[in-house]
């Protein structure tokens, strides 16, 4: 089961090797993870998506808990949440792709960014599998580079992810 | 007060009532030693190779449950360390482990002696620090010892650069630690607790199984009061030894690969488990699946992540198990109070099976008119000592007769690298053990092949006169290794004969100690009696085994506990 785990770590370098070390000690599975400081610079937050049985993610919970940087661990995927990716897209527009290209542009929400005689650059935000549609819908023959940030994530409701 | 970083070190373990440091020098940490060398509060204990550090202050801290220290120079002086750091941290043994660093300016470039000692070591650390301000430096020491003894206790390295050593800061070192990242859980759950306190009373078969987390949380005491007072029977893990008095009635043994036909039967057939500051390790366990088939699980552990990781456990309770197990003698009087307890005819009839289990004698072996058996060697060490000694060892077939044959009373006595299974360990960690203890009897039981890994460390032992007894069973083979190939590998015997070994007597001689080579069974007893008169020397005996025994009885890979092979 893909799972999104969201961790609020101490500001401290060598803290992002300490989780990423913990899930290849432990032969863990990382789909992606994000990390930068919050609004209190003392602290970052971090998202990992991944997967395993309920078993392994009781245990990465567990064990992240155990980590001496890490001040909160939440399962996202526990309850109601918000999934954000951001993707920039360069893609080949020549000729007749350039109109096809702004179109799909327009139905995915994208934001053109860079344009040039040959290339458009595509920003698109949205769940991973919106991104994936996008990229199907390009088709890989026309695109030239794919940066994605990886999952961003956070809980519905009133309650926040403190220290 | 204004001091440099290497006076703020050692002001720092003086706060923390360190007598004893373990280490080596060299260019990184040229400052801090000339700074230990001005003073003699804190005393440093010169061994031969860091890797003899660290299991000298691992044995310490075994010995005495308090922090082990060692201190060590950058690049090698860190990687030779990494074994034993790795030792303790697989057994959970609270230890600081000073590190030289190149000076912050080169950090990066491949200076000469630079290592990310940071990163070599975060996989095998509680915790680590590179201190990088010569301001942070006392509160980081503080926090490490705080992080090292608390919680589920283990190693925690500080990597201090040289310039950090050499520049100047006020000193003020912190009453207390907060850290809002680290906050471990010292009390159970009383709801938990009460739950588990009712299913252990309804337990027509129990078993109580404990591990080396109540010989670290000082719990002997309050656990075996709970033991007795429920009348059940009692396993301990090879790190749990001493956790309960192994003369007792109630006492069948360690569990395990190598454990009694009691012990693992009994696990089997239980219908209530209780598990104490143990974590189900793979030797204990042996097949997971055919574990404990009918039982219920109690799992009492200090650290969350020990619990449910590889037997589901049906009420898990986190907290210290000294706390814990206070809390359940006040429950368990409170039920007894009310009239009610465990059934008497049930723990009777459970006792009689466990009785016919143990009557099969699993640890009777044959002795030889010629040779030497190894567990005969255990057994008189044993009486000669009257079971009083801290014994150390190595790893392999040697420790598997020293846990089984030395029967332990008392806790913190049995010294050996359980979890990593470091060959090597024996010899330091008797140097540590005797020097926290300069008047008790410390026994290094150790094979020849184990041994030498460390064999330096009696140089050590010289320079401080410490009167270690080395009770060598040689059998001119790995004997663990031997025997495995024996069993599952048709007896070839691949590179596990050591062939040119030293004359050991000789090796012992050379060093400055006394060696004696014994052959013959009649001659043990004498050769132990007289090593042990020796008040002032390290002793090596050098005792020539039988080369074939094997250690019986046995849990083979993949097997359930209910599948041993007797003899």
């Amino acid at each position: 089961m893909r799972h999104i785990v969201s961790i609020l770590l101490e500001n401290e370098s060598g803290a992002l090797s300490r989780v990423a070390g913990l899930f290849s000690a432990r032969a863990y599975n990382i789909q992606s993870l994000t990390v930068a400081p919050t609004e209190d610079s003392s602290l970052s937050r971090m998202t990992i998506v991944t997967s395993g049985s309920d078993e392994v993610i009781e245990q990465i919970l567990k064990q992240l808990n155990k980590l001496i940087d890490v001040v909160k661990v939440v399962l996202l995927t526990d309850g109601d949440h918000i999934e954000r990716e951001l993707m920039l897209v360069k893609t080949a527009a020549r000729g007749a792709l350039r109109e096809e290209v702004t179109r799909l542009c327009g139905i995915f929400r994208g934001h053109v960014l860079d344009v040039t005689e040959n290339t458009y650059t595509i920003e698109v935000t949205g769940s991973g599998a919106k991104l994936d549609a996008f990229l199907r819908a390009l088709g890989t023959d026309n695109i030239l580079e794919v940066v994605r940030t990886g999952v961003s994530g956070v809980g519905r409701g009133d309650t926040a992810l403190r220290p | 007060m204004e001091l440099s970083g290497s006076e703020i070190v050692v002001e720092c373990l003086k706060r923390e009532a360190v007598e004893y440091v373990f280490g080596y020098p060299g260019g990184a940490v040229l400052p801090l030693y000339d700074a230990f060398n001005l003073q003699d509060t804190v005393k440093h204990i010169l061994v031969r190779h860091e890797q003899g550090a660290t299991h000298a202050a691992d044995g310490y801290a075994r010995a005495t449950g308090r922090p082990g220290v060692v201190l060590v120079t950058s690049g090698p002086g860190v990687t030779n360390a990494v074994t034993g750091i790795a030792t303790a941290y697989m057994d959970s043994i609270p230890m600081v482990i000073l590190t030289g660093q190149v000076p912050t300016s080169v950090i990066g470039s491949d200076a000469f002696q630079e290592v990310d000692s940071v990163g070599i070591t975060r996989p095998c650390v509680k915790h680590n620090f590179l201190v990088k301000d010569v301001a942070d430096l006392a509160a980081t020491i503080k926090k490490a010892f705080y992080i090292a003894t608390s919680g589920r206790p283990g190693p925690v390295v500080v990597d201090i650069p040289k310039d950090v050593l050499i520049a100047r800061s006020e000193f003020r070192y912190p009453d207390r630690v907060d850290m809002r990242s680290y906050r471990p859980v010292d009390k159970g759950h009383p709801g938990q607790i009460r739950k588990a306190v009712e299913l252990i009373l309804s337990a027509r078969r129990p078993m109580i199984y404990s591990g080396g987390g109540v010989v670290l949380d000082n719990a002997a005491e309050p656990f075996t009061r709970v033991c007795r007072m429920l009348g059940y029977p009692v396993t301990n893990t090879l790190m749990g030894l001493g956790g309960y008095p192994a003369t007792d009635r109630q006492f069948v043994g360690m569990l395990g690969m190598h454990g009694t036909y009691e012990a693992n039967m009994a696990m089997h057939h239980c219908d209530v488990l209780i598990a104490i500051g143990a974590r189900f390790d793979d030797r204990v366990t042996g097949n997971i699946e055919k574990f404990c088939p009918y039982a219920k699980i109690v799992h009492v552990d200090i650290d969350p992540a020990s619990i449910s990781k590889t037997v589901r456990v049906d009420i898990p309770i986190v907290g210290s198990v000294r706390n814990v197990m206070a809390q359940m003698v006040g429950l368990i009087e409170e039920a007894r109070a009310a009239g009610r307890g465990p059934d008497a005819q049930a723990l009777g009839e459970w006792w009689q099976q466990i009785e016919e289990w143990r009557a099969t004698q699993c640890l009777a072996y044959k002795r030889d008119p010629e040779l030497i058996k190894p567990q005969y060697v255990i057994e008189q060490l044993y009486e000669a000592t009257g079971g009083d000694a801290y014994i150390t060892s190595d790893v392999g077939q040697h420790q598997m007769w020293a846990a089984q044959y030395y029967k332990f009373d008392q806790p913190n006595r049995w010294i050996n690298s359980g979890g990593l299974g470091t060959m090597g360990f024996g010899l330091p960690a008797a140097i540590g053990t005797q020097l926290a203890f300069p008047k008790e009897t410390v026994a290094c039981v150790t094979g020849e092949a184990s041994f030498i890994m460390c064999i330096q460390e009696l140089s050590t032992a010289l320079q401080y006169g410490l009167p270690i007894k080395i009770v060598l069973l040689n059998n001119r083979y790995m004997g663990m290794v031997r025997q495995w190939q024996e069993f599952f590998y048709q007896k070839r015997y691949a590179m596990s004969y050591m062939e040119a070994l030293p004359d050991f007597v000789r090796l012992a001689e050379a060093f400055g100690h006394v060696g004696r080579r014994i052959e013959r069974p009649g001659d043990v007893r004498g050769a132990l009696d007289e090593a042990l008169a020796m008040k002032d020397r390290l002793v090596l005996l050098d005792f020539v085994t039988d080369q074939t025994e094997n250690v019986y009885p046995m849990i083979p890979a993949g097997a359930g506990q209910n599948e041993m092979i007797l003899v």
